[in-house]
């Protein structure tokens, strides 16, 4: 009897323990996450698809925080993600431009920009040509030039890979570095930045166009007109094909969203999006 | 008793209706929602105008022509393969290994279609791009290819199913005057169950247009009309997975209701097809 009265103890003397240590622990962590404690709600998010790295890791962080918080993220694009915020499908909706003036108008859409990022042509690692002029990127996209030869590559076809009409990546890149020229009917059209990633870095003859943050060894940056894209050049305003990284709500945000975007701002979302390859705006 | 019956004779009218009621209820959605392109008179411009949204052209042309060419492809490529496998299970090892085969094909008609996607996108299209050298490896080939694995489950147990349907004393009788496997095949088994056996191969290719996914991810999606089975291509449903972001009140978006009626005319088509040789096949 006393024995077991003992182990009853050691058991308490447990549970208290652990509840100490997972108290100091959160102490620990706490700071910005804090204002996400006692929420238990559902945060959709939808839209673009180059803010899926930083959205994915800022989700990460608070749900490890508060378990009961769900944060689900999905692709879609740009203007499925201010289409789908505005009919209220979802609470935040991304965009990787700004809302036209009628869509604001429409919806009635609150922009809040948290990082800047490039788009930047990208071809397959195994290609020689490394840089291109603005014209002679906008001849291959409008299917003028069709063989790497006339850029001082290897004779052989170009897959142009584009995306598709949702884009806000498209927008960007179409806008500042085609100059709103012709995007020839023969491209591949592919529907996310990763997508386009895998496209481009499994096809030898490739040419297509992904955000900055979503560079790494399997595509090569092409440096157009001399300039090299990169998060310094961005920054510096030095490579212009640039746009804001924006998350939308429909009217002022309130609730679990507006602490979501208000972390997005803060010091640690910040150095998410640095992290993820973006430029922070604060 | 007589309540018992009563209720489920309702219930099946009822589960009847419904279903014939949303199926009907969508063609009519579609009709009442692309009457505007049928007043201004678009509607029949853009079932063959190429895609050139910059022009002002919105044809849904290339994407009905990349339909049918990726879906016979894909019927083409399935028939061999399939009646070797329903052969093999249907009439020469009808037990046994026949079996061991069977629920393997049956296994595979639950494999989701974004899995042969994944599989296109890594092995086959690097596959097609270096035997093929200079096209991108995502054409019409490719996307054929897989589908054409994708609706070979279908076309398998449907043939194996009209293979029963030759009766066991011709069969016999054939047997007896000394008839090997081959002469069986082609003087009994093939009069006997063709019909059912065409039945299937439309109901594939039905399948084959009607699947968004493998197009989506391995066809390439170029919007202009292919060229040789090496070109890109977009498919109806493709298209519509591609442009249903677009902004609602968008030209582009209207067309998804061009799409949608050609793809259900196409589907509704085959299906009258089918059924009116199943009817035949019977009598």
């Amino acid at each position: 009897m006393k024995g077991n009265k003992n182990k009853r103890a050691l058991v308490w003397v447990g549970i208290l323990a652990l509840a100490l240590v997972f108290c100091t622990t959160s102490l620990c962590l706490a700071g910005e996450l804090d204002v996400f404690a006692g929420e238990n709600q559902v945060l959709r998010i939808s839209g673009g698809t180059a803010h899926i790295p930083v959205m994915k890791a800022a989700a990460q962080k608070i749900m490890t925080f508060n378990p009961e918080i769900q944060i689900i993220i999905a692709g879609g694009g740009s203007g499925a993600g201010i289409k789908q915020v505005g009919e209220g499908l979802v609470d935040i909706g991304n965009s990787g431009r700004q809302a036209t003036d009628t869509e604001v108008a429409k919806y009635g859409l609150k922009m809040v920009k948290w990082a800047i990022d490039g788009v930047a042509a990208v071809t397959n690692p195994q290609n020689p040509v490394k840089s291109l002029s603005s014209l002679q990127l906008q001849d291959i996209f409008s299917g003028k030039i069709v063989s790497w030869k006339e850029v001082g590559g290897k004779d052989a076809p170009i897959n142009v890979y584009t995306r598709d009409a949702a884009s806000g990546t498209r927008e960007v890149f179409w806008k500042k570095a085609l100059k709103e020229g012709d995007i020839t009917e023969k491209a591949n059209v592919v529907v996310s930045n990763g997508a386009m990633k895998t496209g481009v870095s499994n096809d030898p003859y490739s040419i297509g166009y992904v955000s900055v943050g979503f560079i790494d060894d399997g595509v090569s940056a092409l440096t157009l007109d001399g300039v090299t894209p990169s998060m310094a050049s961005v920054k510096s305003g030095e490579y212009t094909v640039a746009r804001g990284l924006f998350s939308n709500t429909k009217g002022e945000a309130k609730g679990l969203a507006k602490k979501f975007i208000d972390y997005l701002l803060g010091p640690d979302g910040q150095a998410l999006a640095l992290e993820k390859g973006f430029i922070p705006v604060n | 008793m007589d309540v018992k019956a009563f209720l489920s004779k309702s219930m099946f009218l009822g589960a009847c209706l419904l279903s014939t009621g949303i199926t009907l209820g969508i063609l009519g959605f579609m009709l009442v929602l692309a009457y505007p392109l049928f007043a201004r008179g678009l509607f029949w411009e853009m079932l063959i105008q190429p895609w050139s949204p910059g022009q002002g052209l919105f044809g849904v042309g290339p994407m009905i022509t990349g339909t049918l060419c990726i879906a016979s492809l894909a019927v083409v490529i399935s028939i061999p393969i399939s009646l070797g496998v329903a052969c093999f299970v249907g009439i020469v090892h009808p037990g046994g290994k026949g079996r061991i085969l069977k629920s393997v094909v049956e296994a595979m008609t639950s494999v989701p279609t974004v899995i042969y996607g994944f599989v296109g996108v890594f092995l086959l299209v690097p596959l097609v791009r270096t035997l093929f050298s200079g096209g991108s490896g995502m054409c019409i080939l490719s996307a054929g290819m897989m589908l054409g694995l994708l609706i070979s489950p279908t076309m398998i147990l449907f043939f194996v199913q009209s293979f029963t349907l030759v009766p066991q004393n011709h069969l016999d009788a054939a047997d007896a005057l000394g008839a090997n496997t081959v002469q069986k095949f082609f003087y009994i088994v093939l009069p006997w169950a063709w019909k059912s056996m065409v039945t299937g191969l439309i109901l594939s290719f039905g399948r084959a247009m009607g699947d968004t996914l493998i197009a989506l991810m391995i066809s390439g999606n170029a919007a202009a009309f292919p060229e040789s089975v090496l070109d890109p291509a977009r498919t109806l449903t493709a298209h519509i997975a591609l442009i249903i972001a677009a902004d609602f009140d968008s030209i582009e978006f209207k067309t998804l209701f061009v799409c949608g009626i050609s793809l259900y005319a196409m589907t509704g088509f085959g299906v009258v097809l089918a059924r009116g040789l199943g009817q035949r096949g019977r009598a």
